[in-house]
């Protein structure tokens, strides 16, 4: 039987729903060693922002239960040396790219924006707007409505473009469906659920935290369970609201979870570590539990989860 | 730039034994053996398919070799720290694991015949005897210094010594050897045997040590680095260290550099040597 597993963020097709996820594959070259990046819907780049930036001071990562804590603070080379090497590279391998963007201060994410109006060859925009590996957890736009929605207006403001903008929330908020409305009236076209949560490991031989920077964002499959329920919540509230949907996903099964929840694509992130192909086995076994199961496209199971009481599904 | 040989295949453990206070495990890898190089790694997922411990495990590759049927073997040196290396260490013969190899850099290897130091913290030792070995066959006489906590944490099988024209030992409680650290033995034998080379392995603070003696006496030093790691290919950012990277715009930079692909052997006078769980000041991007 022909499965159709296409998606699409607003007008973007993509041939399948498996993705990266920002901040864990890097650039793709490193990945490329070991799959072609074509086999994936898309590559999410690590979130990229003005300035060249060291990141943070080592020790950046503890393993946990199920998940780990990472402290990176959004190394990188800046747009400029970005949009130079590695959209050229990404281009030449045929990779359908998203570029993830983080900011500072609003000014940060429309200067980061008009730096797209003259590249061609991208799919989508991820506004990273909850990276919680900042000085200041003010700095965390995705922790209150007003400052979520000015970063993304300031995306769309000065985009100039029909690029999709996607915004990266955080779970860490107490009501995610209020900051979801309302980047999406600020001109999202889609949300990216979850980041990782602000996590802590105290190393008892040394009695102190475990990372340099004292906390870190914890993701893997301990996370899941939240992003199962991030999406679920959002996707009830806004069900035509493309969700790319990531927290813990390493197999099939787990992917899934997240699109029964409501996602529309699924980033892969943590299992990569793990794994460097675990996104081609999560793409190739959610294909097959989705036949199995007996649907004949992707976009039939897309919150599915949903359904009402009298919508009854038998197996066949 | 990633290792442009690394694979991830499933690999049979050959041989699992126990040799003082570690194990020496060998794995079946087929042809990945051929392009193993000495300073390379190789990195082992563990606690089995339902695990709660979901990063690979990185350890120096001690020795490459074809077996005499063809089968190509990479060999490893474990400490049971924790939970992961622990269960690896428990693995029996004729158990699959799901292995990347080679991973890193190697140990550059002089064009003419020199007289090397090969010093070795702990188990750090494993990855220099087989670089002694590739040495000797270019004609250099090695010097080599093991040091350890004490005796039993001295990792220095008898076959890995047949390239190593000395080999002087210390140990912090004096049961083997001279009672002190590397450190303290490095100068007389530099001084003694007009030692041109230094490679060295083992923990961050025993390195940075050797590099100040090294670059006292102008000697060249190339050093295997160690930090926690998450993939050991590249993409999690954050096994980094601060390393000196000239470039024509600015002579001065430095840039936190992947231990795990532009590492673990490095040039040590290009490394910022830091103690401070703080980024160095005048590191690009600060």
């Amino acid at each position: 039987m022909n499965f159709d597993f296409s998606t699409s963020i607003t007008q973007q097709a993509f041939p399948n729903p498996i993705f990266t996820a920002s901040g864990c594959a890097s650039s793709g070259k490193e990945l490329n060693q070991f799959f072609s990046l074509t086999e994936l819907g898309a590559i999410v780049t690590k979130s990229i922002m003005v300035k060249p930036r060291s990141g943070r001071a080592t020790p950046r990562m503890a393993e946990t239960p199920s998940g780990m804590l990472n402290s990176i603070g959004l190394q990188g080379p800046g747009i400029d040396i970005f949009l130079e090497e590695d959209i050229p590279w990404l281009r030449s391998k045929g990779a359908r790219i998203i570029v993830s963007i983080a900011g500072e201060s609003i000014e940060d994410y429309a200067i980061l924006s008009r730096k797209f109006r003259s590249i061609p060859g991208i799919s989508a925009l991820e506004v990273n707007i909850s990276c919680p590996n900042v000085e200041n957890r003010g700095q965390v736009f995705a922790c209150n409505p007003v400052t979520a929605a000015a970063a993304i207006s300031a995306v769309k403001r000065n985009i100039g473009t029909e690029l999709p903008i996607i915004a990266k929330l955080s779970p860490d908020v107490a009501d995610i469906v209020e900051i979801a409305q309302s980047v999406v009236e600020a001109g999202a076209d889609g949300l990216a659920l979850i980041n990782t949560l602000l996590g802590m490991v105290i190393d008892t031989a040394s009695m102190r935290p475990k990372l340099s920077q004292k906390t870190g964002g914890l993701s893997g499959p301990a996370i899941r369970p939240i992003a199962v329920r991030a999406i679920y919540q959002v996707h009830a509230a806004m069900p035509h609201t493309p969700i790319v949907g990531m927290g813990g996903v390493s197999s099939g099964r787990d992917a899934l979870e997240l699109v029964l929840a409501g996602a529309t694509a699924i980033s892969v992130g943590t299992a990569t570590f793990g794994n460097p192909t675990a996104a081609i086995s999560i793409r190739n076994q959610l294909q097959e539990l989705c036949i199995e199961r007996g649907f004949s496209s992707f976009q039939e199971v897309v919150g599915f989860a949903h359904r009402l009481e009298d919508q009854g599904y038998t197996s066949e | 730039m990633i290792n442009p040989h690394a694979k991830q295949v499933l690999s049979e453990i050959v041989s699992n034994k126990k040799v003082g206070a570690y194990n020496h495990m060998v794995f079946a890898v087929n042809q990945l053996a051929n392009f193993a190089k000495p300073g390379n790694f190789l990195s082992v997922a563990v606690g089995g398919s339902e695990s709660s411990m979901i990063l690979r495990r990185a350890f120096a590759i001690y020795r490459a070799s074809i077996r005499g049927d063809g089968q190509g073997l990479l060999e490893i040196v474990v400490a049971s720290h924790g939970s992961g290396s622990s269960w690896l260490a428990d693995r029996q013969v004729g158990e699959f694991v799901d292995l990347i190899a080679p991973l890193g850099t190697s140990f550059g290897i002089p064009t003419e015949p020199v007289r090397a130091l090969l010093v070795g913290g702990g188990y750090g030792s494993a990855p220099l005897f087989a670089l002694a070995d590739i040495l000797k066959t270019r004609g250099c006489r090695n010097y080599m210094v093991i040091g350890a906590s004490t005796a039993g944490k001295i990792y220095a099988p008898l076959e890995g010594k047949r390239s190593v024209h000395s080999l002087t030992l210390t140990t912090d409680d004096g049961s083997a050897g001279t009672a002190g650290r590397v450190t303290d033995v490095l100068p007389e034998i530099i001084h003694e045997n007009d030692i041109e080379i230094i490679y060295s392995c083992g923990p961050m603070a025993m390195l940075e040590s050797i590099t100040t003696i090294a670059q006292n006496l102008g000697i060249i030093h190339q050093c295997s680095v160690e930090e926690s790691m998450a993939c050991g290919i590249g993409v999690c950012m954050t096994c980094v260290i601060p390393v000196k990277k000239p470039t024509t715009i600015d002579e001065n930079r430095i840039v936190m550099t992947r231990t795990c692909i532009d590492g673990p052997v490095m040039n040590a006078a290009d490394v910022v040597w830091t103690h401070s769980r703080e980024i160095p000041e005048g590191v690009w991007g600060k």
